[in-house]
């Protein structure tokens, strides 16, 4: 009963925030929105017992990831938004067919899912168990995602370079 | 006791958001964080998911979806600064010429 | 449920009056040092200068410039101090006790992750700084702003990094695990405790915890001198007290950290009858906390500060690969031993 009332609690909290990011026209509104889904969703990753993947989250995503891109709306100066005819266009088919499309997926899944309910904490995820996954069985996979973090970080900061003023010959 | 489904609910419905977003949204940087949002609606399924099978590589597969797209973040955003530095705008309705 | 209660309002209660103390604590070391006396008037050795500064705070006026974007303005130092306060939960500060025939740890919750919620509530912290200096919608805040979050982000990962030697000679995240791993000797008469094992990453982790909670030689974000105040320039009375609170709660957790990570917790000689046994370690953890605190204050009134590119290479050219290199080596040893 409890594990229900929490799951809708922080289930709200982020439609709310989804929602929220929706309808807020300057970009650090929806940012922070974003964040606080981030936040709900690391709630509900510890209902299901991944506790590390809901720090790694809270850590990651929410405290890096994101604060990247406020950074980035903070350097550019990012105003609110105007619509243009393609943005009305798509508002007035885009909301109505998202809505038909999510009532229908509701609907599937909660009849013919074939799915039952987990408990409270389900498939505890503690970081020595996936330590052990990381480094046994996806290996692999890991130093894959080592080579590719290396090659953002290289794209990043020569998409960002600015190029060299020329000299001023005296 | 929650059903599975509700959670998978919560995930799609997370992901038809970020689909809504990125179809009306005219800010390049909004676009973007609603592809954030798709992704965090996936990582819920794959952690639901995880629990029903008893299976851990669901939140493995969660942890590498998130590295991506830390990445993913990266480069993006170094993109768009770069449009940013040669349109003087963020609307992606007007960077609609292939050479200024 | 309600021992719970009553150990959450106890220790936001300790937190705050040690935040104040510390204020305190700094005027009077940093005061000395620089020859002159600090604060003697308001009550004995100038005990009560935080009271009357609260009073003070309470009483300025509270301005809010007519430019600033109002919602981010007010909520900043609120996410500040929030997230600053936040991180007493998970933090030891004895063995159990038993208290009128309760069993209960001295300790909020004791979580298994509990040194990664600290490093997580420490990354949205940067939120805080980062609102403040866009909302302010002045040149000095953003600059400041916008430095000091990328800081504070840059030395997060050799503050991470350098615990994870700790860590993988603790085997757990539990703060309470970490400590009890630290019981013991060497030798039979050195203590366990991680900074002997551990020194290279005791010194990058005091150094990136400076970095960290924007201390001398690190603050040039709110120097007084290069950015008139940064990203609390447009802030008055007690939007400004919160971020000096959040400030003086970051350095208190962080030195507790320090103590429970490397320092052996809450070890020491315990005699006496039963009730002094269950407070002597609350003592010894007490003191170690107020030496690290010390040392954060003497740094203060000693060090000149860094230029913001020397902070930032020394953060990303020297302290990252050292702290991978501690990392790798206590790998090798723990590997090679079993």
């Amino acid at each position: 009963m409890l594990h229900l009332i929490l799951f809708l609690i922080f289930g709200m909290v982020c439609v709310a925030g989804a929602i929220n990011l929706l309808v807020q026209t300057h970009p650090i509104n929806s940012a922070l929105s974003l964040v606080v889904v981030m936040g709900a969703l690391a709630a509900e990753f510890l209902l299901l017992g991944a506790e590390f993947v809901a720090a790694v989250q809270v850590i990651v995503y929410a405290g890096a990831v994101m604060v990247l891109f406020v950074f980035v709306i903070m350097l550019l100066n990012a105003g609110t938004e105007e619509h243009t005819n393609g943005s009305r266009v798509a508002l007035r088919i885009g909301i109505p067919g998202m809505l038909i499309g999510s009532v229908l997926l509701a609907w599937v899944l909660l009849t013919r899912s074939g799915t039952h309910a987990v408990p409270a904490g389900a498939l505890p995820g503690p970081p020595k168990t996936l330590g052990w996954l990381l480094f046994h069985d996806y290996l692999l996979p890991f130093e894959i995602t080592s080579v590719l973090v290396l090659i953002a970080i290289m794209g990043a900061v020569v998409l960002t370079a600015r190029a060299e003023s020329p000299r001023k010959e005296n | 006791m929650v059903p599975l489904s509700y959670y998978l609910i919560l995930g799609g419905i997370l992901f038809a958001c970020g689909v809504t977003g990125f179809l009306i949204k005219r800010n390049i940087i909004t676009i973007f964080m609603c592809i954030e949002l798709m992704l965090n609606g996936v990582n819920l399924t794959f952690v639901a998911f995880a629990a029903q099978w008893q299976a851990l590589a669901g939140q493995v597969f969660v942890f590498f979806v998130m590295v991506v797209a830390a990445a993913e973040t990266a480069v993006g955003l170094a993109i768009i600064i770069a449009v940013y530095r040669t349109r003087e705008t963020l609307n992606v309705d007007l960077v609609n010429l292939l050479k200024l | 449920m309600l021992v719970s209660a009553v150990k959450i309002v106890l220790a936001m209660f300790v937190l705050l009056t040690a935040v104040a103390y510390t204020v305190w604590l700094e005027r009077k070391v940093v005061g000395h040092i620089q020859n002159r006396w600090g604060p003697t008037r308001v009550g004995p050795f100038g005990l009560l200068q935080p009271l009357a500064d609260g009073v003070k705070f309470i009483f300025k006026e509270d301005l809010t410039p007519p430019h600033v974007y109002k919602p981010l303005y007010i909520a900043a130092p609120m996410i500040a101090l929030i997230f600053a306060l936040t991180s007493i939960s998970v933090i030891p500060v004895g063995n159990w006790v038993n208290v009128g025939g309760i069993q209960t740890p001295l300790q909020i919750t004791d979580v298994n992750i509990g040194l990664l919620i600290i490093l997580g509530v420490t990354s949205l912290g940067v939120y805080g700084v980062a609102l403040a200096g866009w909302s302010s919608n002045s040149k000095y805040s953003l600059l400041g702003g916008l430095r000091a979050s990328a800081q504070m982000v840059s030395y997060e990962i050799a503050l991470g990094l350098s615990l994870v030697g700790v860590l993988i000679l603790s085997g757990s995240f539990s703060l309470r695990e970490i400590v009890q791993a630290q019981s013991g000797t060497y030798l039979g008469f050195i203590p366990r405790w991680n900074i002997f094992p551990q020194f290279i990453a005791f010194f990058i982790y005091l150094m990136a915890a400076y970095a960290e909670t924007n201390r001398v030689p690190f603050d040039l974000p709110e120097a007084e001198t290069e950015l008139v105040a940064g990203y609390h320039t447009e802030y008055s009375s007690m939007k400004f007290a919160m971020f000096f609170m959040a400030e003086y709660a970051n350095m208190i957790t962080v030195a507790c950290l320090a103590s429970l990570l490397f320092l052996g917790g809450w070890a020491g000689p315990l005699f006496g009858p039963e009730i002094l046994r269950d407070v002597l370690p609350l003592f010894w953890f007490g003191l170690r906390v107020f030496v690290f605190l010390f040392v954060y204050i003497w740094v203060r009134g000693t060090l000149p500060r860094f230029r913001y590119d020397q902070l930032m290479a020394f953060g990303w050219k020297f302290l990252l690969p050292l702290a991978i290199a501690n990392l790798v080596i206590t790998a090798l040893i723990v590997a090679l031993n079993s």
